[in-house]
């Protein structure tokens, strides 16, 4: 299966010349663009870890392409996405997020069921790759 | 205006309280030197006096039906500071082009208005008034309230800032349909619609406005299914998923037990048709604060009052009201789809959802600056005779912040709900791509789609059947002071 968290997943993957223009886009609004990489993509995992702070003071797409290049190289098989804040009042919180890397294989998800009284069901969601293997050796 | 004849206040106590009947501008509901103050509610009316009626004095007679005043002088108001109490009518204008109707400017003061209720600000200011004889008819054009009052209401329980933060869904509008048809699904066949739809690459799904209990699926059933539904999507796909679950019901006591078992079953939201009412509301919107739950508004009924210009509330004045009253989404119009709305007219009304601050915009029907005070934005919803080849005219008109449903638009997609549901996100985001990289989707819209199609055999069998289909017809509903289309 392919996830389908973030902006553009359902877009053939991003060049890196797409990617730079979606940076480019996100620095004329005075966004600050951060890297974030993760092998737990559950739905609800929130705080993937930061690759560096947010890059608040870059204000140059193509030296913000070498850092997601670079965190590329580092983790080829972690999800990586790009993600820009905006701090104007009444927004102050994340404006755009798209991946821009992904494991060659993607198990998915298992859909648990917990079967209670009066048809109700509890439902969790968990990854195979999480569930198979620690931190660092899912994918 | 002003005219010579106008009668004014009566100012000798003795004679303005003396038994029997005054116009209203005696009565002291009609002062032109009137400066609106800062902790003011003000509401803008379109009036048609009846013939022979004198604009002024049927303005004044608005001010006075919707405050203190009744037909004939009452010496008990000289026990209350009445001076303060009364409305005051301040400015009237002939409209623009339309013989026979003004807008007539209202001033009230903040003591005459319950803290935190829109009921009761509603019972205020169209309480009465709009069955008043001498006016042939009247309309709620737009209000502003002073940040004082606004800051009386908790408004939404989420907003669309933390909706996205909770959703983890950024940069793009939301994408959503109704379950088709509305009536008539068992709770199984209903719950199959919705997998499709999510699975497919929506973000939610819909319950329809008269979708409640009915005999052919019982509420419960419809949760349990469609809840089945959601969570089985959102494994298929890594994304988090919603259905608006309906609680709309016959009671107070009923949506509340409706919503409680929603938020038992995991729903991320509830919904209620506004035909429910303000207060039933309100108790909503404080429930869903409690719960952690997105609440989404339907409109149903509006139309009965919204849509003629010369009678009723206009939907910016109600879009106002549910944002204080606290609601996270709210149905405003599609412009380019089947129903009722002219594009300027709705862009106001999403600006009143989704500003900070709102001003002044005659051409989008806005007539006051509105300071909202950090109130949280409601997230705007299109709905209604939409498809993906109108994706470009969407985002321009709309921007992200906003929830695209696509009903027929999806189920009806000859290849099936989930190919549906997929031509509308691959439509999405490839027209959120090319804007964001400069390029002008409202001229090369219908290319960007035809490019995406290639790779995309979902979008084109989209385009090939509704690419062509619009819904161009004159609205009722438009702004008095549009710019007349030069003749070249």
């Amino acid at each position: 299966m392919r996830i389908t968290q973030g902006t553009f997943s359902y877009l053939p993957d991003l060049t890196d010349l797409q990617i730079a223009a979606q940076i480019d886009y996100c620095l004329d609004q005075g966004w600050a663009v951060g890297i974030e990489y993760t092998d737990d993509p559950h739905p609800r995992n929130t705080f993937w870890e930061m690759y560096g702070n947010p890059m608040f003071d870059i204000r140059d797409a193509t030296a913000i392409l070498l850092e997601v290049n670079a965190c590329r190289a580092t983790f080829p098989q972690y999800y990586i996405r790009v993600t820009a804040f905006d701090s104007t009042h009444g927004t102050e919180s994340v404006v755009l997020s798209f991946i821009v890397n992904r494991p060659d294989a993607e198990p998915g998800f298992r859909l648990i069921r917990t079967e209670e009284p009066g048809r109700t069901v509890r439902y969790s969601i968990e990854s195979y790759a999480v569930q198979a293997r620690p931190e660092g050796a899912r994918y | 205006m002003g005219d010579m004849n106008t009668p004014t206040q009566i100012t000798d106590a003795k004679k303005r309280y003396s038994a029997g009947v005054l116009k209203y501008a005696q009565m002291g509901y009609w002062d032109s030197d009137y400066e609106p103050k800062a902790t003011d509610i003000l509401a803008l009316f379109r009036i048609t006096p009846q013939d022979g009626v004198d604009p002024i004095e049927a303005a004044a007679a608005v001010a006075g039906e919707s405050s203190t005043a009744t037909w004939t002088v009452v010496w008990t108001d000289r026990l209350t500071a009445c001076d303060m109490y009364r409305a005051k009518a301040y400015r009237v204008d002939p409209v623009p082009n339309t013989p026979g109707q003004y807008f007539a400017y209202v001033a009230y003061d903040l003591s005459l208005f319950e803290e935190g209720s829109i009921t009761n600000v509603a019972a205020s200011i169209i309480g009465n008034v709009f069955s008043f004889k001498p006016l042939k008819a009247a309309r709620l054009e737009d209000m502003k309230f002073p940040v004082a009052y606004i800051k009386t209401f908790a408004g939404p329980p989420t907003g669309i800032i933390v909706e996205r933060e909770r959703l983890d869904k950024f940069g793009r509008p939301l994408l959503g349909a109704t379950t088709k048809p509305k009536l008539g699904l068992s709770g199984r066949n209903y719950g199959r619609v919705v997998y499709e739809g999510l699975k497919g690459g929506l973000d939610f799904m819909k319950d329809d406005e008269n979708i409640n209990s009915q005999p052919f699926m019982h509420w419960r059933d419809r949760f349990l299914f469609v809840m089945d539904a959601v969570n089985k999507a959102s494994a298929a796909t890594g994304e988090v998923k919603g259905s608006y679950l309906n609680v709309t019901a016959g009671t107070m006591e009923e949506m509340y037990r409706r919503a409680d078992f929603a938020k038992d079953l995991g729903s991320v939201i509830v919904m209620v048709d506004l035909v429910v009412g303000y207060t039933a509301i309100q108790s909503l919107s404080h429930w869903c604060r409690q719960n952690d739950m997105i609440l989404h508004l339907h409109r149903a009924g509006h139309g009965t009052y919204t849509r003629q210009k010369n009678h009723g509330v206009s939907f910016r004045v109600i879009a106002k009201w549910m944002r204080m009253a606290g609601v996270d989404h709210i149905h405003a119009g599609t412009a380019v789809g089947k129903l009722e709305g002219d594009p300027m007219t709705v862009q106001g009304y999403y600006n009143v959802c989704r500003d900070t601050h709102t001003e002044v915009d005659l051409q989008r029907g806005i007539y006051f600056d509105q300071d909202w005070g950090a109130l949280k934005k409601v997230m705007p919803v299109a709905s209604g005779g939409i498809h993906a080849g109108q994706m470009h005219q969407l985002i321009d008109l709309f921007g992200d912040d906003v929830v695209l449903q696509f009903g027929g638009g999806t189920i009806g997609h000859p290849q099936g709900i989930q190919a549906g549901a997929t031509a509308n996100r691959v439509a999405l985001e490839a027209m959120v791509l090319a804007r964001n990289e400069g390029r002008n989707i409202k001229e090369e819209g219908p290319q960007i789609l035809r490019d995406a199609a290639k790779w995309c055999s979902p979008l084109a069998a989209a385009l090939d059947t509704w690419g062509d289909i619009t819904f161009n017809y004159a609205s009722t509903d438009t702004s008095d002071y549009a710019p007349t289309p030069s003749v070249a």
